[in-house]
């Protein structure tokens, strides 16, 4: 299996074995996964899998806790890092369900975000100016209305806005691991094409990609270097793009079906 | 209009104050002092001091001997609760003058300067803030007042109500007591009786009054009272914003604040009166603070005049006051934008009325409660349609959030129709700020404390941008550390 720009050498995420709970649910039983620079991986599974449980956790909210196992981030302990100092290192959540934020407005949000990102990374706070171009710049891309910068994040935004506007986030504050948790879902052909085009944008062999989805629709526009699909809170396949279409093609119960009666598993 | 510049609060060096209270300290000057307690005597000496005219002196005595005559004490009907207070206990005149009010700045005591410079309120013509100006109080007495000239030369008479008993004695006589009667209530028969100072303004029909006019209190004697009286009055056709702001020293004791403001806007005339209430308000114990008992009132008298309140209320450790509007002229505006917050025993108990009189009128209630620590906080508010008042609106929205567990919000609307043509509207929401909102705001990179101020500045945005711009920023910050330790 080839994958573009990928370098072996340096993996940017390594899951092992990682058990997680949330209250007295155990959700992720064991799951293992390896993401390189340069990488896009797509997590697939049917509902309940423990997708979200995933990607919340790598993140680390609060009430998704880890019982077991280990996450390295540059080979660091990523588990020990607080929430914003995981974003601070270059994590990044597009949420399947953003919050509102009544008086907190777009621009000044991103800009205190930024801000908080470049002081970690040692850098001056950028000009206004800069600032205003560059989002008016990604929110245009986006085809999002430039007043929806002045308005209060998530407040009264349509479903598919919400999801431009987490797009819209990464592409400004330039993470370096994006986790994407389903972004597609909830949105017209035409605007998943739009989000997939500021996504392949964001593909560089210095960044890393993991989505997670329920469909194989978005994998049209974003050509996935490996496909992994989740079934109670373990990774039973892992494949290619070809696999997202097999199982589209099959639906879950095939995988199932496969995983129960103890048939072929490739990791 | 000039972006004025507000009080900087980087006020103090001690470093133990900033995480606490910040003004907290108390400056060495030896008062002028009027024997403790409360007789006619003493309303007589208050009085004297300040070459009253006749005429007043009776005013005061009618309020002193209505006061004497209520059989029951302060009002108990607001939801705080606090001992008997002695008002034979607590000294009604406090001067930081030991002969007559000083003609120039050159007078004046340089500790005293000091202590304004202290509380970023710079008080020499040559280091005067921007497009506002000052009037500095100090306990009971007006200590300068600044850009006299500018305001001059537009006619604008600023100065201190004992000042202004002199130089317009028609205006004072006509106005006085005439929003707030000293028949009132409880606190403002008192102050009637025993009011030291406090601002006085006009503003000739036709001006748009061109800075800010600002009076800063500041309460320093020990238990000492401070009863200020405050009368704006815009003629005709004018305009003016007036911001008022206050701090006391940090004392074991409770201090009594008890405070009458009257505003009048004629036809035409819009006041618009912003409030920074950062009274001293007890250490986390709840031992001193302010009782800040205070009536506000204005009256919309003309056609298409405009009374508008703000109010950042986070000092005290108790408040109770409603600034309220009596929208009198037909089409006149009422308006009241208040962010109130309690911490640690702190207990607010604050809201407005708005009275319709005049058809077509209008009034607007945005009421933000931030409750932290054990602090209760009350909204009460009284929407009034006489029946005179055809087509009236209203629209009243109150929003609680709370902030822990052992505190408390409660929303008490009161609303009276009286004519059926009015349209009310009513909202309200009691909200925490929520473990999602706070990961959201985490994982773009910003701290859990930073993020927490970001959602109780987001709540209150509404109210704040109703504030001059550098006041705003001073409003957050205010928050900022009237939380600390609530929040992060």
């Amino acid at each position: 299996m080839t994958s573009r720009g990928a370098n072996h050498n340096r993996p940017l995420l390594e899951v092992r074995d990682l058990h997680v709970s949330v209250g007295s649910v155990e959700i992720l039983k064991g799951l293992n996964l390896t993401v390189n620079l340069g990488e896009v991986h797509a997590v697939m599974g049917p509902n309940g899998s423990g997708k979200s449980t995933l990607t919340n956790a790598l993140a680390g909210k609060p009430e998704y806790a880890v019982t077991e196992g280990k996450v390295l981030y540059r080979g660091k302990n990523l588990l020990e890092m607080l929430p914003e100092e995981r974003a601070r290192e270059g994590l990044f959540l597009a949420f399947q369900y953003p919050v509102e934020l009544p008086g907190i407005r777009v621009r000044e949000f991103l800009r205190t975000a930024l801000d908080a990102l470049r002081e970690h990374r040692g850098l001056d706070k950028g000009s206004l100016r800069e600032f205003n171009k560059l989002l008016q710049e990604k929110a245009k891309e986006l085809g999002l209305d430039e007043e929806l910068v002045k308005r209060s994040v998530n407040e009264g935004f349509s479903g598919g806005e919400k999801k431009r506007h987490e797009i819209l986030q990464m592409a400004v504050l330039d993470p370096e691991l994006a986790l994407l948790d389903e972004t597609d879902s909830g949105l017209d052909i035409d605007a998943l094409k739009v989000v997939a085009d500021a996504v392949n944008k964001f593909r560089k062999p210095d960044k890393a990609i993991l989505l997670v989805t329920h469909y194989q629709r978005i994998l049209n526009y974003v050509t996935p270097d490996f496909v992994h699909v989740l079934i109670d809170g373990r990774i039973v396949r892992s494949g290619g793009r070809d696999l997202a279409l097999e199982l589209e093609a099959k639906g879950y119960e095939w995988i199932r079906d496969a995983v129960e009666s103890g048939r072929e598993i490739s990791v | 209009m000039v972006a004025p510049k507000v009080i900087s609060r980087k006020a103090t060096t001690s470093k133990d104050l900033e995480k606490e209270y910040k003004w907290g300290f108390v400056t060495p000057i030896e008062p002028d002092l009027a024997p403790k307690g409360l007789n006619e005597d003493i309303v007589r000496l208050i009085s004297r001091k300040k070459n009253e005219p006749e005429w007043l002196l009776e005013w005061r005595l009618k309020a002193y001997r209505y006061w004497t005559s209520l059989k029951y004490g302060e009002p108990r009907w607001a939801k705080v609760s606090f001992p008997p207070i002695d008002y034979q206990d607590i000294y009604y005149y406090s001067s930081p003058f030991k002969e007559k009010r000083p003609e120039s700045l050159d007078e004046v005591d340089p500790e005293l300067v000091e202590a304004f410079r202290k509380l970023g309120i710079p008080l020499e013509e040559q280091k005067k803030l921007t497009g506002v100006a000052v009037d500095a109080v100090f306990d009971s007495v007006s200590v300068a007042t600044t850009l006299q000239k500018t305001l001059e030369e537009h006619g604008i008479i600023f100065c201190s109500v004992s000042e202004a008993v002199e130089k317009c004695p028609e205006l004072v006589r006509k106005y006085l007591g005439s929003v707030v009667p000293y028949t009132d209530n409880f606190f403002a028969s008192l102050n009637s009786a025993v009011f030291s100072d406090g601002t006085f303004a006009y503003v000739p029909p036709g001006v748009r009054c061109p800075v800010e006019l600002m009076t800063y209190f500041r309460i320093n004697t020990e238990g000492s009272g401070q009863f200020e009286r405050t009368l704006i009055i815009a003629d005709k056709g004018s305009y003016v914003s007036y911001l008022e702001g206050c701090t006391a020293p940090m004392r074991k004791t409770h201090q009594l604040h008890a405070a009458v403001v009257e505003l009048i806007a004629l036809d035409d005339a819009e006041i618009k009166y912003s409030t920074l209430q950062n009274w001293y308000p007890g250490d986390k114990e709840g031992r001193g603070g302010v009782y800040n008992f205070v009536t506000k009132r204005g009256k919309a008298a003309g056609r298409n005049s405009k009374v508008s309140w703000t109010q950042v209320e986070t000092g005290s450790a108790i408040t109770w006051k409603y600034p309220s509007v009596i929208l009198q002229g037909d089409n006149s505006v009422g308006e009241f934008y208040s962010v109130a917050l309690v911490n640690n025993h702190q207990q607010a108990d604050t809201g407005t009325k708005m009275i319709h009189l005049g058809k077509n009128t209008r009034s607007t209630i945005i009421a933000k409660g931030i409750s932290a620590g054990q602090g209760s906080n009350t909204y009460r508010g009284l929407v009034k349609i006489m029946p005179s008042a055809a087509n009236a609106r209203n629209f009243t929205r109150c929003d609680s959030l709370l902030i822990g567990d052992k505190c408390a919000a409660h929303t008490v609307p009161y609303i009276e129709v009286r004519n059926p043509t009015a349209r009310m509207e009513h909202e309200a929401t009691t909200s925490k700020v929520s473990d999602d909102q706070l990961f959201y705001l985490r994982q773009r990179g910003i701290t859990e404390e930073q993020a927490q101020y970001m959602i109780i500045n987001g709540f209150c945005r509404g109210v704040f941008q109703e504030l001059p711009f550098e006041f705003a920023m001073e409003a957050s910050q205010l928050l900022k550390v009237s939380l600390e330790g609530a929040v992060g």
